[in-house]
């Protein structure tokens, strides 16, 4: 199954890495520098695995030269293969890539019980890295011969199967798989492609899923099962198993995956799976609470990792162009307004924002264009991350231990396991928080969608290289964690937030940085402010919030904490939480205009910059 | 630097089209290579395995999963009728038995003594493929389908809702900046492919769906007349199958916008042939764009007509473009010039632009992704 190379050097000092997305392959070189690994050179090259290439090797071939070309570094012998082991100057010692080139892994999953066996499922499938296209449960509220209609409708890579705890009843899940074998879904790679059926369900249901599926025209796989009792869930087999079954049948039928699989130094990933192995990497190492965004065009990622648990959310329709007009037909444009400073014509934001949609790649010229497409950003974000807690509830992620009791509780929702206040680190990556023209609108973007409280840290992936880190920590975690520490990450800097709502202009908390000596102040509630505190610097903040309000300790408990500076500063946000925005028009307006003056966001622009604002071409 | 490369929709007076028509699973190919076939005429034909219905015998007369083969009336492969009695229970002493019957007509395809679930398979569903555009058959693919040639005009839409059709250009509009409203449908419109000027009304589409016309194209449309038509608001655009008896092809995009006058000349100039219109648009994985194809006159090719060539995809100066962003959206003109580097934009980016010589005589400067090629 693997293409990972038994041998990896045991001094690596060059690393080569590539992300073969749908439109870019992104390339990646690491070298050891002064006794640490540090990302040196990138290049990217037009993915290729549309005609006329189809052949995806020729793209990250592409993107390695123009490393060669920019570094000097020789990396292709004259065959066009990677050289390897790394010489002075030549070469490189390992050699790995993701990949989401042609939709990225297109799932479905089915289990008995929606909020259960059905609901692992579907975490097994999203921790791998799939898009899942739909979840089939017996409880889903649709009759068996819509559900059949549905299974017929969609074209996934592969089958996840979970139901039933081992040694339980095989009857409701083997009703289950007779829906899905005579509904013959039809795979995207043609009628050659054997589809991979993945059971993960009760042991004893085994030879029943032989039966159903042995008929031809599926591949059954068989791995533990992810729900061996009603108190444990164990993901880690049923993630493994679409990791190969990725690899061995997804990946093997895209236009050049063969040869690509055969020159990587550890399996290929796909690009999600990778970020979210990268993020609870740095958790587990740095022993903090994190959470991950990818805001892309047509989607949103979510990745969280709380007291080790690891949690990722695809959200589908919720994106910056193709899936603009869904976010805010979702969200509605009174609520997107929210954080629109100043008079804009409904009408015609409608057809600016389908006009986007439908051509995509465009951005924004004017000043006024680009923060209506921030405040598009904030429901988008805000949005992905509400689906995204509504997800990540009680008994998620591997081995975990609870009660009977507990699994009664979590058929009626279950707790959410993300907590704003344990949150210690935010990172966002994806063209509108990465390109924002100013740091400041990315920081305050990540705060006014997900709202921290109490002290997080803000960071952005400088140029998403986390895919890349991802499954480099899979053959060498110190090379991945130093990376990501000195190069991927962009701190932004520390947002301060306490956990309360007040009245307009009355205390909410009081600060000083170092005893004093780099500022102090008290802010009122509903007030704003950005104290500066560089890059690479850090200060011990003490805060004492007023009665109501809590950081960290407690209500009203004073906090002491050594906090990070970055290229933003420290933002000190006493408009309350759950943040309420004024609901009139003109009030919600100059609250956002607070906001603005006070941290920033929309200097004036330069006075040669091409058309300010929108108008006449006079 | 004085190229660029940038996307752009094509509208051409005269091109060498290939139509692949095929069914989504194998069947049986009608034509010939060599053929001539109208747009309606049906170049493949297919089944596909009818609907599937299941039904739990064992729980309707509560017996055990394990004996429902033998309380099967019907065996696998067995034809059933709606209603026909399937299954019957052995009853208390041989009375009180409970019957089960059929809930669609089909064949019994599976019974399992697992769960006592049975599946009937509804018959077989016949799907065709027209040819859509008429021309000639150029090659067929065994058991999928067809290639069809001919020489067309081709007008790439930027968004449409409907599938395919096809009938006679009619000009409801007399100028592409005109607007198209209701009292420019006419019942002579019927099965006609309605060519408007500026943004179409929601009011003009639904007076042409009532006279019967195939499609409406036209420059623009406004996002809240959309919304009127289609009943909801779109999220993305993937539109082709909607059930509304007719196509709609946006050639510029929302709001008031005109048709780019070269388009509007170019099918005013074929009022009265036949065109074939699909509205379908997938703007994600894979790029679909709604099409108008009007086949060449009778003897004429495509080196025939007059017809412009630019480089594809290659920006230079004089190229003529189209500004698909505010604050110049919609406006048309040429490349003036390609600056090397980056400049700052007023949302304060820093990007790489163009200045674009317009046809009003301004000139102005904007991002280069913020503009599309008219190709010819």
């Amino acid at each position: 199954m693997s293409s990972a190379s038994p041998d990896i050097p045991a001094s690596v000092k060059v690393i080569l890495a590539t992300d073969c997305g749908s439109t870019t392959t992104k390339a990646i070189m690491i070298e050891q520098v002064d006794g640490v690994f540090r990302q040196t050179w990138r290049g990217e090259a037009p993915t290729t695995v549309e005609e006329p290439f189809a052949n995806v090797t020729v793209g990250v071939l592409n993107a390695l030269t123009e490393i060669q070309e920019v570094s000097g570094r020789r990396l292709l012998d004259d065959d066009g293969q990677i050289i390897r082991p790394a010489t002075a100057d030549a070469g490189c010692d390992i050699y790995i890539s993701t990949s989401s080139a042609g939709g990225g892994l297109q799932m479905m999953v089915a289990g008995v019980v929606r909020e259960m066996t059905a609901a692992s499922a579907k975490r097994a499938a999203l921790g791998a890295g799939a898009i899942v296209m739909d979840t089939i449960a017996s409880n889903d509220k649709r009759r068996p011969h819509e559900q059949i209609q549905r299974i017929r409708e969609l074209r996934p890579d592969m089958v996840l199967i979970s139901g039933g705890t081992d040694g339980g009843d095989t009857k409701k899940v083997t009703e289950i798989a007779e829906l899905i074998a005579p509904a013959k879904p039809r795979p995207r790679f043609g009628k050659s492609y054997e589809l991979p059926i993945i059971f993960a369900g009760n042991v004893k249901a085994q030879s029943e899923m032989k039966r159903v599926f042995g008929d031809g025209g599926f591949d059954l796989k068989i791995t533990d099962n992810l729900r061996p009792s009603l108190e444990q869930e164990n993901l880690g087999p049923a993630r493994d198993m679409i990791h190969d079954v990725f690899l061995e049948h997804v990946m093997a039928h895209a236009p050049g995956y063969d040869k690509l699989m055969s020159i990587t130094d550890a399996p290929i990933m796909p690009t999600p799976g990778a970020v979210g192995d990268i993020l609870q990497t740095i958790a587990k190492g740095r022993g903090i609470n994190a959470v991950g965004v990818d805001i892309g065009g047509a989607t949103t990622d979510v990745f969280s990792v709380f007291d080790g648990t690891f949690n990722r959310t695809v959200s589908a329709n919720l994106g910056m162009s193709y899936s603009i007009s869904n976010v805010c037909a979702e969200a509605t444009l009174p609520t997107i307004l929210r954080w629109v400073h100043i008079d804009m014509d409904e009408r015609e934001l409608r057809n600016r924002v389908k006009n986007k949609m439908i051509r995509p790649t465009t951005i924004p010229q004017t000043l006024e264009a680009l923060v209506f497409e921030q405040a598009v950003a904030r429901e988008a974000l805000r949005l992905a991350y509400k689906q995204h807690k509504e997800f990540a509830t009680t008994l998620k992620g591997v081995q975990q231990q609870r009660t009977v009791g507990d699994t009664f509780s979590q058929q009626s929702g279950g707790e959410t396991i993300v907590d704003s206040m344990k949150l210690d680190l935010l990172v966002a990556s994806g063209g509108v928080l990465s390109h924002a023209p100013r740091m400041h609108q990315t920081a305050m973007l990540l705060i006014d969608a997900f709202e921290p409280e109490g002290i997080t840290e803000l960071a952005k992936d400088s140029i998403f290289m986390m895919p890349h880190l991802g499954v480099l920590a899979s053959v060498h975690e110190t090379a991945a964690m130093e990376v990501f520490e000195r190069d991927c990450l962009v701190f932004l800097g520390t947002c301060v937030a306490p956990k309360g709502l007040g009245k307009p202009g009355k205390t909410c908390f009081s600060w000083s940085l170092d005893g004093g000596a780099r500022g102090s102040g008290e802010l009122q509630f509903g007030d704003i402010e950005l104290v500066e505190l560089g890059p690479d610097e850090t200060a011990e903040i003490e805060i004492k919030p007023a009665r109501g309000f809590d950081v960290g300790a407690g209500n009203g408990k004073v906090v002491k904490q050594t906090i990070r500076g970055g290229t933003v500063g420290v933002i000190l946000d006493a408009r309350g939480r759950a943040l309420a925005l004024p609901e009139e028009r003109s009030a919600c307006q100059a609250a956002m205009s607070r906001v603005i003056d006070q941290i920033g966001l929309y200097p004036e622009p330069a006075a040669e910059a091409v058309a300010q604002t929108s108008g006449s071409t006079r | 630097m004085a190229k660029a490369y940038t996307p752009g929709l094509k509208v051409t007076a005269s091109t060498h089209h290939e139509a692949h028509r095929v069914l989504p699973i194998p069947g049986e190919v009608k034509v010939a290579e060599g053929d001539t076939v109208e747009a309606d005429t049906v170049v493949a034909e297919t089944f596909m395995d009818g609907d599937i219905t299941p039904l739990n015998v064992a729980n309707l007369l509560s017996a055990q999963p394990g004996d429902v083969p033998e309380l099967m009336l019907k065996k696998e492969g067995d034809a059933v009728e709606k209603d026909e009695p399937i299954a019957r229970s052995k009853g208390v002493f041989g009375m009180f038995k409970a019957e089960c019957r059929a809930p669609a007509s089909g064949t019994l395809e599976t019974v399992s003594s697992t769960t006592g679930q049975i599946m009937i398979r509804g018959a077989s569903i016949p799907v065709q493929v027209k040819a859509y555009l008429p021309g000639r058959v150029l090659e067929v693919l065994p058991a999928e389908g067809v290639i069809i040639e001919n020489e067309v005009a081709l007008i790439q839409g930027i968004f449409g809702i409907g599938g395919e059709t096809s009938g006679t250009i009619m000009m409801a509009c007399s100028a592409h900046d005109e607007e198209l409203d209701a009292p420019a449908i006419t019942p002579e419109m019927s099965g006609a492919v309605v060519i408007g000027g500026a943004r179409m009304t929601a009011a003009a589409i639904e007076k042409a769906r009532e006279v019967g016309v195939a499609a409406v194209v036209s420059g623009g449309i406004d996002d809240s007349d959309l919304r009127e038509i289609l009943g909801y608001d779109l999220g993305v655009a993937i539109t082709g199958t909607e059930k509304l008896g007719i196509t709609v092809v946006v050639t510029e995009g929302f709001g008031e916008i005109g048709m780019a006058k070269r388009t509007f000349e170019l099918l005013q100039a074929r009022s009265g042939r036949m065109a074939s219109v699909n509205g379908a648009t997938q703007i994600r994985a894979g790029v679909m764009r709604p099409e108008i194809l009007i086949p060449l006159e009778a003897g004429k090719t495509a080196d025939s007509e007059e017809t412009n060539h630019t480089e594809s995809g290659v920006l230079e100066l004089g190229t003529p473009i189209r500004v698909i962003r505010d604050p110049y959206f919609g406006l048309i003109g040429t490349v003036a010039a390609l600056p090397e580097s980056p400049q700052v934009l007023g949302s304060g980016s820093k990007s790489r632009v163009l200045d674009v010589a317009l046809e009003s005589g301004d000139t102005v400067t904007v991002p280069r992704a913020n503009v599309e090629l008219i190709e010819t």
